[in-house]
């Protein structure tokens, strides 16, 4: 939980002297850039493709670009497209706010929940059905996002309430405590409310599912806000990665990006959750991999985290979608399953010092 | 008796200190030495304890008056409601919660000293993960009895604990990477368990989910039995090996240096303490915080220098009963608290026989203490 603070920092000042001829490097990582957005369009394909019911890519070509009507038409149109499209959305929102969390926190180990994120949305869910009596995903889509975004402000304002500021011990620890106090009373709704804990389980689990088209219309303003503001973020997130001293005479300035940092991941975690439910493992594991191929400088870390983690998502979902014959696996139990083992791999590999 | 020191309260204070005093017994056969302060918070943990259990006995949806407890306790007359609540649900759901909280909170204390994390738990090797698990498989698929259900958590916590040991046994048992990996297998198992939840019948995964909250709820003489017996085996070699704790808390070198072999004490701990906190995850359910609070308390009202298991496991068991009879009176209490304002309607007067599983109150206000000791901390700037 509390890896050495200046990981990344150090990291980061490790590689500055080595002599790498730039332009070949840029290209390099230019060229991986492409690639992985061929991969993600070709993914795109496939999950438009796959599924139960059987279809050529004709009908999916055809269904994409005019309704005739057919059965077909309807399962790319209605259900595979939507879900693609929240993957995609999801995907790049998890892996982006990930990595300005890992940055911010200066916790290479990071994630999204860590903020109580999928505390505050889990429990404004469960607000919503067991207190309110909403039901239906489309209310409470906006339940689960206030939620996450209060409980947000809520951690950041306790890890802040220091004299050193929000420090990334302080901001994990009010995470930790805020979400233990919101799962307690979560568990306290729903342990004699069985009709809401029904809903809170499948919710739980993560899912691409069953997902109306209006949802990516809903939700996609507030992932584009996020998505800007942290691309924009990427050269004062660079120094700040250094350090709070160093990044202060680089001229960076700490507290202003700190709480544009917080915004951005607010928004991407918050409509992430509302449109999926808590999904484990990409937020973390996605910077850590895209770190590992282009290096620390954040510029190239945020849209390899942006392309990869879609890449994941719809990989998982896919997976999902033919693993076991006559069932469906949600997205979020695999993720969890094929990312933990790569998060674990990584762990051992890495020496002592550097984790 | 060969056995001649057993020393369950390693309190060296640093040598003439009038906080600790040697104390021999049988002309100097047992001795162990003993931290005043630390002494004086352990008794008075387990008085609130025993004062709390005896509350508990007379308090509830029907309420039992002192005289009728005691005739129910001694002679077994009675009023026949009475005599069933007082001996068969609350005198054993009370001393359940003496003797749950007090394993957990000794296996919280070897957890946070051997690792040197105030933070650190049982959870930091996935054993409560693991046992979740284990408890869900068991209820999904052969359905809930409670002997099941707690061989279930202890063979999954088990083999989750040993898989994470020997991922980690590159960096030895301390260190960072065994905190990751245990994180990465945790967050794993919590997703398994979550699709296992919702590939059960509701019914199934509504007492799975009451089992992972944590509750002393519908326990018997049973669970007191095993988990007394467990304890019989367990507190001897505890308390043998806590006492190096203490010097092994000075650092390995110096350790080594006064004649501690750090690794195998270690491993012992270790394992010492995955028991404990097994046989009390097997009996009640992972409680939350226990654990993680209990030691700290210890040691902040103790005002002791290092770790001492016996004021851990005291305010573990004064604080898992305060729990428990705060949770057992909570419904009730929402009743009354309607009856008196009127226009607030929080629940219905039906539901005034429900009982709030306790894990519920120890994970609402473990987090609040978390969030205070945060507050309170506010000015130095580390946590």
């Amino acid at each position: 939980m509390t890896a050495p603070p200046t990981a990344l920092g150090r990291r980061a000042a490790a590689r500055k002297p080595q002599p790498e001829p730039t332009a070949v490097r840029s290209a390099l990582r230019g060229g991986g850039l492409l690639a992985l957005a061929g991969l993600l369009l070709l993914l795109v394909v496939l999950s438009t493709w796959i599924g139960t019911k059987d279809t050529t890519l004709g009908q999916v070509w055809t269904a994409l670009w005019n309704d005739d009507g057919s059965y077909a038409t309807d399962v790319v149109r209605q259900l595979r497209l939507p879900r693609t499209l929240v993957g995609l959305m999801t995907g790049a929102a998890l892996g982006v706010a990930g990595a300005v969390m890992q940055t911010v926190t200066r916790n290479p180990l990071a994630d999204p929940g860590l903020l109580g994120v999928n505390a505050g949305a889990s429990a404004a869910v469960v607000f919503g059905i067991g207190v309110v009596g909403l039901a239906g995903f489309g209310s409470l889509v906006w339940f689960s996002f206030a939620g996450a975004a209060l409980t947000t402000v809520i951690v950041y304002v306790l890890g802040a309430s220091g004299r050193a500021g929000p420090t990334p011990v302080r901001l994990a620890l009010a995470g930790a405590a805020v979400s233990a106090s919101l799962s307690g009373v979560i568990a306290g709704l729903t342990v004699f409310d069985s009709a809401t804990y029904d809903y809170l389980r499948f919710w739980m689990v993560g899912s691409l599912a069953g997902r109306e088209p209006e949802l990516v219309v809903q939700l996609l303003p507030f992932v584009a806000v996020g998505l800007v503001i942290a691309l924009l973020l990427a050269r004062p997130l660079n120094s700040l990665a250094l350090g709070e001293e160093l990044g202060r005479a680089l001229g960076a300035r700490i507290a202003r990006t700190r709480i544009a940092a917080v915004i951005a991941v607010t928004l991407l975690c918050g409509a992430s959750t509302a449109a999926a439910g808590p999904i484990a493992f990409v937020g973390l594991v996605v910077p850590l991999v895209a770190r590992w191929l282009t290096g620390p400088d954040l510029r190239w870390v945020l849209p390899y985290s942006m392309l990869l983690a879609p890449v994941l998502l719809l990989v998982s979902d896919i997976i999902g979608r033919v693993a076991l014959p006559g069932d469906e696996l949600e997205v979020g139990a695999v993720t969890a399953v094929i990312g933990a083992p790569v998060f674990i791999a990584m762990v051992c590999r890495r020496k002592e010092a550097s984790l | 008796m060969t056995t001649t020191e057993i020393r369950p309260a390693p309190e060296a204070g640093g040598g003439a200190s009038d906080a600790a005093r040697p104390v021999r017994w049988w002309s100097g056969r047992v001795s162990f030495r003993m931290h005043r302060r630390t002494a004086l918070v352990s008794c008075g943990a387990l008085l609130l304890a025993a004062l709390l259990l005896l509350v508990s006995l007379c308090v509830g949806s029907y309420p039992v008056p002192v005289p009728d407890v005691a005739r129910a306790l001694f002679y077994g007359t009675g009023d026949r409601l009475a005599v069933h609540f007082v001996n068969q649900e609350r005198l054993p759901q009370a001393l359940l919660a003496i003797l749950v909280g007090g394993a957990l909170g000794m296996s919280g204390a070897i957890f946070q000293s051997v690792s040197r994390n105030a933070l650190a738990s049982p959870d930091v090797i996935g054993f409560n993960s693991g046992a979740a698990t284990g408890a869900i498989l068991v209820i999904v698929t052969f359905g809930g009895a409670a002997a099941s259900v707690a061989a279930g958590a202890i063979v999954g916590g088990l083999v989750t604990a040993l898989l994470v040991s020997v991922l980690a046994s590159r960096g030895g048992l301390q260190g960072i990477r065994l905190v990751l990996i245990g994180l990465g297998v945790t967050a794993m198992l919590g997703s398994v368990n979550s699709y296992l939840l919702t590939r059960s019948s509701l019914n199934d995964a509504q007492n799975a989910h009451i089992w992972l909250v944590g509750t002393l709820n519908g326990r018997g003489w049973s669970s007191v039995q095993i988990m007394a017996a467990a304890l019989v085996l367990l507190l001897p070699p505890v308390l043998l090996f806590g006492r190096r704790l203490r010097m092994m808390e000075l650092g390995d070198d110096l350790a080594t240096g006064l004649g501690v072999r750090v690794n195998r004490s270690r491993i012992a701990l270790t394992v010492l303490g995955i028991g404990l906190c097994g046989v009390a995850v097997a009996s009640a359910g992972p409680i939350p915080f226990i654990a993680l609070a209990a030691p700290q308390i210890a040691a902040m009202v103790g005002r002791s220098p290092g770790v001492s298991l016996v004021s851990a496991g005291a305010v573990g068991a004064g604080l898992l009963s305060a729990a428990h009879l705060a949770s057992s009176q909570f419904f009730s209490a929402l009743v009354w608290v309607d009856r008196q304002v009127g226009w607030v309607r929080v629940v219905e007067e039906s539901q005034r026989n429900n009982l709030l599983p306790v894990g519920v109150t120890t994970a609402v206000l473990g987090g609040a203490y978390l969030a205070w000791v945060l507050f309170k901390r506010r000015g130095t700037g580390t946590a």
